[in-house]
């Protein structure tokens, strides 16, 4: 149950302020999570919860006048502070990454050919003719009929789907060590999304690589990773294995989320259930649990102290199912007594304890 | 608000921030994490703004009451021929020209000149223009392609060469040169007219005025025009910078405003053959021209951020 | 493609036919008429009428525009009544000053400007961009006409490194050649580095926000890379429109320095016949020149296809 010793990917104490005329956004705001060797983590929240923001801090594409603090630990080095030359055979080569929308993420003026190979050529060393081999090669495993003639075409000319697949042969070409897929089907089709997800589980699976799925749907994840962290306006809320939270969710947000989505294995008739209200103002974000303000189980203690990341079952069931609410959904029959809230002391040094109310301050 | 442009993205220029921005701990320790320091987004209201706005009010105010200033009458010798600046008497401060005329004298009734001409060649440029845009772009079909020929017909001729050709057949006046230069000023207008009036004309107020049966005339002029006026006469200064240059170009080739009316640009002429002795009488009249074409453009700029559309969306 | 290169070619050609007759119109709109302004003001009415006929003015419009045209057709835009000598000879005897200067002057322009361009945008909000901003702000502010007499007294009176006046030949040697055409191409390149400049950073930076360049990053190339084969040419398509527009201005910026540095160029040929009242030449002259410009931006409309895949497919389709 317990986490690897060694994660491929440790964030910890992660907070990405983006600034704005309006004042600093605080997007990813004190996160700290990891992933482990040829696991897969899917990392879920609404749009705005900072799951984005997470991953481009990670591979240093935050926009101008931003700014991030903590350590991104990319097998013990920190991405945050290494010099650009050694970040730059970092990314491509052992982190890669999917973007949301293959229309955009691929440059319309130049040819499949160049943009699938010239990471490899680069970290590869390998010469034209051999990347082109290459090239092939990773089409025909992401399923891209007729490799020859779409690596002549420019982005225009395919589909949607086939971007996508195009965009993860180019992650794949390196043969990376974690995969973060950003996420990767919203900008699809609905009839092609859940091929394109089936496909990043298979060459995850196949490869023994690393994966980081965000999406803002807990479905998307559901099947296809082992762990999730569930995010909310900048804060990590929960994160355990996938089994364990879609079973018994215990944050109150994850619950109500889980709540919301449309189940995917039987079809109710019941009425949609939405979480009223909705995200903080990013800037100024409210005192404590960012989601008491919506929460319909707040008491005083949400707002003071605030919650912090505890261990869910108890100290001595493990510091793998970890959440951050004062008054969380009550555990099935097996965790009888052990009050989240007041654990707290012992977490371990890889989620990094964050002092939650003493982060809130202006 | 697109006053952003200004504060663009850099090539890893994110990841450059936040490296020099991150606060860290020695690795293995334990973490203090204090919270990053975002550079603050400040919209930057550039001096340069202000700088062009009051340049451009104290000459035209100059030129506006150059009659009433105590100066040397601008076509009578004051002195000697070419004396430099800065020699102590007022009317040579600016030092002589050729003849020995004040060029502080010539400068602010040269400012007259030109600012008459550029204003008023604009204006009218901008008035002829905007008018068979607006027909162009609302009534569309036959009328729209004859206008886009005659105007792309304009554009073909390169600008000076079309004052050029213009004044080897009209002698060179005031009012001739105005006409050449709104001929250059009426195809922009068009083309800018046109392209906002079919954007206008989609909207649903038109369609409703339209449906409501509203008049052709009016919808031009009651509804449609007055949208379109904060972008268009945002392009003013600009154009008006552009005319002061064509003005200066045909002048400084000997067939802007005829002598002894001064005009900057037949300044510069009149002193450029004697520039290695005497480069005041080259310097003074550049110095003038370039910081009122430069204040025109910056305010040109600073109007078209805040009131054209185009540049918004 | 075909059919977009033909309706583009159709409104060039009825352009082109357009200006021919706005030049003819110029002729007959002359006060009095082009021959006494030919003539001067001591013609006798023989004179004058003897001239009409020589040129065809007493023709009706549409005879002399046909006329005209058809001679234009063959490459003959009349004979100069002044020098006589046939107006072609006239052009092609001046056209090399003119292209050079021209030539050279757009591709020092883009040069100098792409590069500005890159760097500003590369440190987009930095002193570096802003210095560089700055300056290109006053470039453009600095007309041709300021700036040549201003880099004869500091490039040629004081430094001596430039002649003041005067043009060499290639065929007196490169080095020579050069020498002369620095200053004149310098005084016209400075708002066109200037307008290109603005452009081009503009363009870069919102390309530089697209998704692809994060994505080309993501992959661990340079910045170097990145900007070079990623960002430059999608940013450049309004650019070459750029380029074909003010190649107007730059044919003025040629009239101005050939006039100024005395460079036996069209532009002289303008000024001078202008100033010999050679009616027939200004024609010649100006309705070559809005030939060449309509065609070369024409040239510049069709070069988006080879710039840009995707309207390649638009025009396919």
């Amino acid at each position: 149950m317990n986490a690897q010793p060694e994660p491929v990917l440790a964030v910890r104490n992660l907070r990405a302020y983006i600034g704005t005329p309006r004042g600093a956004v605080r997007a990813v705001d004190d996160v700290s999570l990891h992933v482990g060797r040829a696991q897969a983590l899917g990392v879920v929240g609404e749009s705005g919860s900072g799951k984005s923001v997470m991953a481009r801090a990670i591979m240093g594409l935050l926009p101008p006048r931003s700014a991030c603090s903590g350590e991104v630990l990319f097998k013990g080095r920190d991405l945050l502070t290494l010099p650009r030359k050694e970040r730059q055979e970092i990314w491509g080569k052992q982190i890669a990454m999917v973007f949301q929308d293959p229309g955009r993420s691929l440059n319309p003026v130049v040819r499949i050919e160049r943009q699938l190979t010239e990471g490899m050529r680069k970290h590869l060393g390998i010469g034209k003719s051999e990347a082109h081999g290459r090239a092939v090669d990773l089409l025909r495993e992401v399923g891209v009929p007729d490799p020859e003639r779409r690596l002549r075409n420019y982005p225009h000319e395919l589909s949607g789907g086939m971007r996508q697949r195009v965009m993860i042969a180019t992650a794949l070409a390196c043969e990376p060590d974690l995969l973060i897929a950003d996420e990767p089907t919203t900008a699809l089709d609905v009839t092609v999304q859940r091929q394109i997800l089936d496909l990043l589980r298979r060459v995850q699976r196949d490869r023994g690589m690393a994966m980081m799925l965000i999406s803002h749907d807990l479905a998307v994840v559901a099947g296809r990773t082992d762990r999730v962290a569930v995010m909310y306006a900048g804060r990590l809320a929960e994160t355990g294995t996938t089994r364990a939270i879609f079973a018994a969710p215990r944050h109150r947000y994850t619950h109500a989320l889980l709540d919301a989505t449309p189940s995917l294995d039987h079809q109710r008739h019941a009425p949609m259930r939405v979480i009223p209200g909705s995200l903080p103002d990013p800037t100024s974000p409210p005192p404590g649990c960012r989601f008491a303000p919506r929460c319909a189980h707040t008491t005083d203690a949400c707002v003071d102290p605030g919650p912090r990341m505890t261990s869910a079952d108890g100290v001595a069931a493990g510091m793998d199912h970890l959440i951050a609410c004062v008054n969380p959904v009550a555990a099935p029959a097996a965790a009888d007594g052990a009050a989240p809230a007041s654990v707290g002391a012992g977490a371990s040094p890889n989620t990094g304890l964050a002092k939650g109310g003493d982060l809130v301050g202006r | 608000m697109s006053a952003d442009l200004s504060k663009p993205a850099a090539a890893g220029g994110g990841a450059a921030v936040a490296e020099k921005q991150a606060v860290t701990t020695a690795a293995g320790g334990e973490v203090t994490s204090a919270e990053p320091r975002v550079p603050t987004v400040r919209k930057q209201r550039s001096v340069l703004v202000y700088f062009a706005y009051t340049w451009l009010v104290l000459i035209i105010v100059l030129a506006a009451i150059a009659s009433l200033l105590p100066l040397a009458k601008y076509s009578i010798p004051v002195d000697a021929p070419r004396i430099g600046p800065f020699g102590g008497d007022f009317d040579t401060v600016l030092g002589t020209d050729n003849q020995g005329r004040s060029i502080l004298s010539r400068i602010v009734f040269g400012a007259r000149v030109s600012l008459l001409v550029g204003a008023v060649a604009s204006l009218a440029g901008a008035l002829v223009g905007t008018a068979l845009g607006m027909i162009a772009g609302y009534f569309l079909g036959r009328i729209d392609a004859l206008i886009r020929l005659l105007t792309d017909a304009l554009l073909a001729f390169p600008p000076l060469l079309l004052l050029l050709a213009l004044s080897s057949i009209l002698t060179p006046s005031v009012k001739t040169l105005i006409i050449g230069l709104a001929l250059l000023v009426v195809p922009t207008f068009t083309r800018l007219a046109r392209a906002n009036t079919i954007s206008w004309s989609s909207r649903d107020f038109i369609m409703a005025a339209r449906n409501m049966g509203a008049r052709r005339r009016r919808i031009l002029l009651r509804e449609i025009l007055p949208n379109l006026l904060p972008g268009l006469g945002a392009y003013l200064p600009i154009v008006m910078a552009a005319m002061i240059v064509a003005e200066g170009s045909l002048s400084f080739l000997g067939m802007g405003i005829p002598p002894p009316t001064p005009s900057w640009g037949g300044m510069i002429a009149d002193g450029k053959d004697a520039v290695a002795d005497h480069p005041h009488m080259v310097m003074v009249p550049a110095v003038f021209i370039f910081l009122t074409v430069f204040a025109l453009n910056q305010a040109g700029d600073h109007l078209r951020h805040r009131f054209d559309r185009t540049l918004h969306d | 493609m075909v059919l977009t290169v033909l309706q583009r070619l159709g409104r060039s050609v009825l352009v082109v036919l357009l200006v021919a007759l706005g030049s003819v119109l110029l002729l007959s709109l002359a006060p009095g008429s082009a021959a006494s302004v030919i003539l001067g003001e001591n013609a006798t009415p023989e004179m004058i009428d003897e001239l009409n006929k020589e040129l065809g003015l007493d023709r009706p419009i549409w005879s002399q525009y046909l006329h005209w045209l058809a001679d234009a057709v063959t490459g003959d835009f009349g004979t100069s009544p002044i020098t006589h000598q046939p107006v072609t000879d006239a052009i092609i005897e001046r056209l090399p000053v003119t292209i050079e200067l021209a030539v050279l002057a757009l591709a020092f322009s883009l040069f100098v400007a792409v590069i500005l361009a890159i760097i500003s945008a590369s440190l987009a909000g930095t002193w570096v961009d802003r210095a560089i901003t700055g300056l290109s702000s006053v470039f453009l502010s600095v007309p041709a006409f300021v700036a040549g007499p201003v880099l004869v007294y500091y490039g040629a009176v004081q430094l001596g490194w430039f002649p003041v006046t005067g043009w060499n030949r290639i065929s007196e040697g490169l080095g020579p050649n050069l020498q002369s055409a620095i200053l004149p191409v310098l005084a016209i390149s400075l708002t066109e580095i200037a307008s290109f400049h603005r452009l081009l950073r503009t363009d870069l930076v919102a390309t530089l926000r697209e998704d692809f360049v994060g994505a080309a990053r993501a992959k661990g190339m340079g910045r170097g890379y990145v900007m070079l084969r990623h960002a430059l040419r999608p940013s450049s398509f309004s650019l070459i429109t750029l380029v074909g527009i003010n190649l107007g201005r730059l044919i003025g910026g040629t009239v101005i320095v050939e006039a100024l540095f005395t460079l036996p160029g069209l532009g002289q040929l303008v000024v001078s016949s202008i100033n010999s009242r050679d009616v027939i030449t200004v024609q010649g002259v100006v309705v070559f020149v809005a030939i060449v410009y309509v065609v070369v931006n024409m040239l510049v409309d069709l070069s988006y296809g080879w710039l840009d895949p995707r309207t390649r497919k638009v025009a396919r389709a």
